[in-house]
């Protein structure tokens, strides 16, 4: 259960990635409060050509508009995330996945532990003991973040940003300081989502790329006959 | 590597059966309570399904998000469409006192409306955001009739179930659900910033949903109707928009 969630989230991810990204560039300016338009001072802007002939942009470019079905797929991918995210939940708690293997073990909650475990990928020390069939504390911590805080901070930016929804819950936006900000921290979020993505396939790489990605597509490693 | 046990097998067969059936019964449960959009087909039809039938079940009479009159954008953005078309100037030549708004379809009454007679009906004023699906967005006091009034005064048939509209460009054209067609921050918009509606921002007459993005807001309306098969119109996706690849629910 918690290989097919997440290959389904990667799936939905990289849709979401790209088709976020295709969204942005029809307007690549960012802003904080509730409002911002081409008339209004940007937070900043991301240098690149615009799709809407409408944003100036200075590159006398415009892209092709990819916005329609880069909206429908990014939706459809988001609906994936969130409903592939409900069952890793509950089958998380039930199971005691959680418990056993994100949950940093009770002496593991010191800054000891986090440096001790920082220098051993310092030093490239091989996982051992206890490692070899569980996560450890930096990797729990990691993956907790991401599944506790980015994913939900994600989904509820996201939502701050529809009239309809924040029609029902004006506090989703409100919260955040207004649909704008909610849109500029949903860009951040998405980035810190890609900089976890980008540690994590490298960790992944340093520690054998085709066994691990084969452990965790069949759940057997080579030299353990056992499932995970 | 086990191989997957017999008594797993079986159990996989009976949920994938049993989900299969479970969502064969959702698609009529979802369809009898019109929670499946026109564009509710094709490869992103499950997700635009699912997106539609939450936003109507949480959502059907919500109130649009209002704010303070200090708010209000300095610099609203119009977003200018194509230049007006030759029927669009003489008409404007004219200060729109020929323009009209027919109503018909599925109602006891059709009517053809002139601006002063949508004048007369009771006016109400809301200060509400529009957000474009690019991204921007600003603030403005929008002055108005809610449609509402409008489609009771025209008797809306019993089992009509969207609202289909057209502006003076050809070919632009949407629909929005009696949900949203009856919601009192749906307006026919006249006025905007204690101002008549400039023509920039969709003058002499617009059609705002507050509740959906910018798009679904057309300037420059002149003839609604009311309809029970959306199918009928256009290549059947309840707008223009999908023949463009955008959704034609844009409440989010």
């Amino acid at each position: 259960m918690v290989r097919v969630t997440h290959w389904l989230t990667f799936i939905a991810f990289v849709a979401l990635l790209v088709t976020g990204g295709e969204i942005v560039i029809s307007h690549p300016r960012f802003y904080w409060g509730e409002v911002g338009n081409v008339n209004t001072h940007p937070l900043f802007v991301i240098p690149v050509p615009a799709s809407r002939g409408t944003v100036p942009t200075g590159y006398g470019y415009v892209m092709p508009d990819q916005n329609g079905w880069s909206r429908y797929l990014h939706f459809e991918a988001a609906w994936v995330v969130v409903l592939v995210g409900l069952v890793y939940g509950i089958y998380g708690l039930w199971s005691g996945h959680f418990r056993k293997h994100l949950i940093p073990a009770r002496g593991d909650w010191t800054w000891r532990a986090y440096r001790d475990r920082i220098a051993k990928y310092m030093h490239r020390e091989r996982a051992g003991g206890a490692e070899e069939s569980t996560y450890n504390v930096l990797q729990r911590t990691a993956y907790l973040v991401v599944i506790l805080v980015l994913f939900p901070l994600i989904i509820w930016t996201g939502l701050a940003m529809s009239p309809s929804f924040t029609s029902a819950f004006p506090a989703t936006a409100a919260l955040l300081g207004g649909r704008q900000s909610a849109r500029t921290i949903h860009f951040f979020v998405s980035w810190l989502l890609l900089l976890f993505l980008f540690v994590h396939v490298t960790m992944v790489s340093l520690s054998g790329f085709w066994s691990r990605t084969r452990a965790m597509i069949t759940g057997y490693t080579r030299d353990s006959e056992e499932g995970q | 590597m086990n191989p997957i046990s017999r008594r797993k097998l079986i159990y996989r067969g009976v949920a994938a059966v049993a989900s299969i059936g479970g969502l064969a019964v959702a698609e009529r449960l979802a369809s009898s309570y019109g929670l499946i959009p026109p564009d509710g087909g094709g490869i992103y039809g499950p997700g635009e399904t699912l997106t539609y039938a939450c936003q109507r079940l949480l959502t059907a009479r919500t109130p649009a998000r209002e704010f303070p009159r200090s708010m209000i954008s300095k610099n609203p953005f119009a977003n200018e469409v194509a230049p007006p078309n030759e029927e669009f100037k003489r008409l404007q030549a004219g200060g729109f006192r020929d323009w009209r708004l027919v109503v018909d379809g599925r109602v006891a009454r059709p009517m053809s409306l002139s601006l002063a007679d949508l004048k007369s009906l009771p006016i109400q004023s809301q200060i509400t955001e529009v957000a474009c699906e690019e991204g921007w967005s600003y603030i403005a006091e929008w002055i108005g009739t809610p449609l509402s009034g409008v489609l009771r005064e025209a008797g809306v048939l019993p089992q009509s179930r969207y609202v289909v509209y057209y502006t003076i460009e050809k070919g632009l054209w949407g629909s929005i659900d009696m949900a949203d067609a009856m919601h009192p921050h749906t307006f026919l918009t006249m006025g905007m910033n204690d101002g008549d509606l400039p023509v920039p921002f969709g003058g002499p007459l617009r059609l705002r949903v507050p509740r959906q993005l910018g798009y679904k807001s057309l300037k420059y309306l002149t003839h609604i109707t009311v309809t029970d098969d959306i199918k009928k119109f256009g290549s059947g996706k309840g707008s223009v928009d999908p023949d463009y690849g955008y959704s034609w629910f844009a409440g989010i």
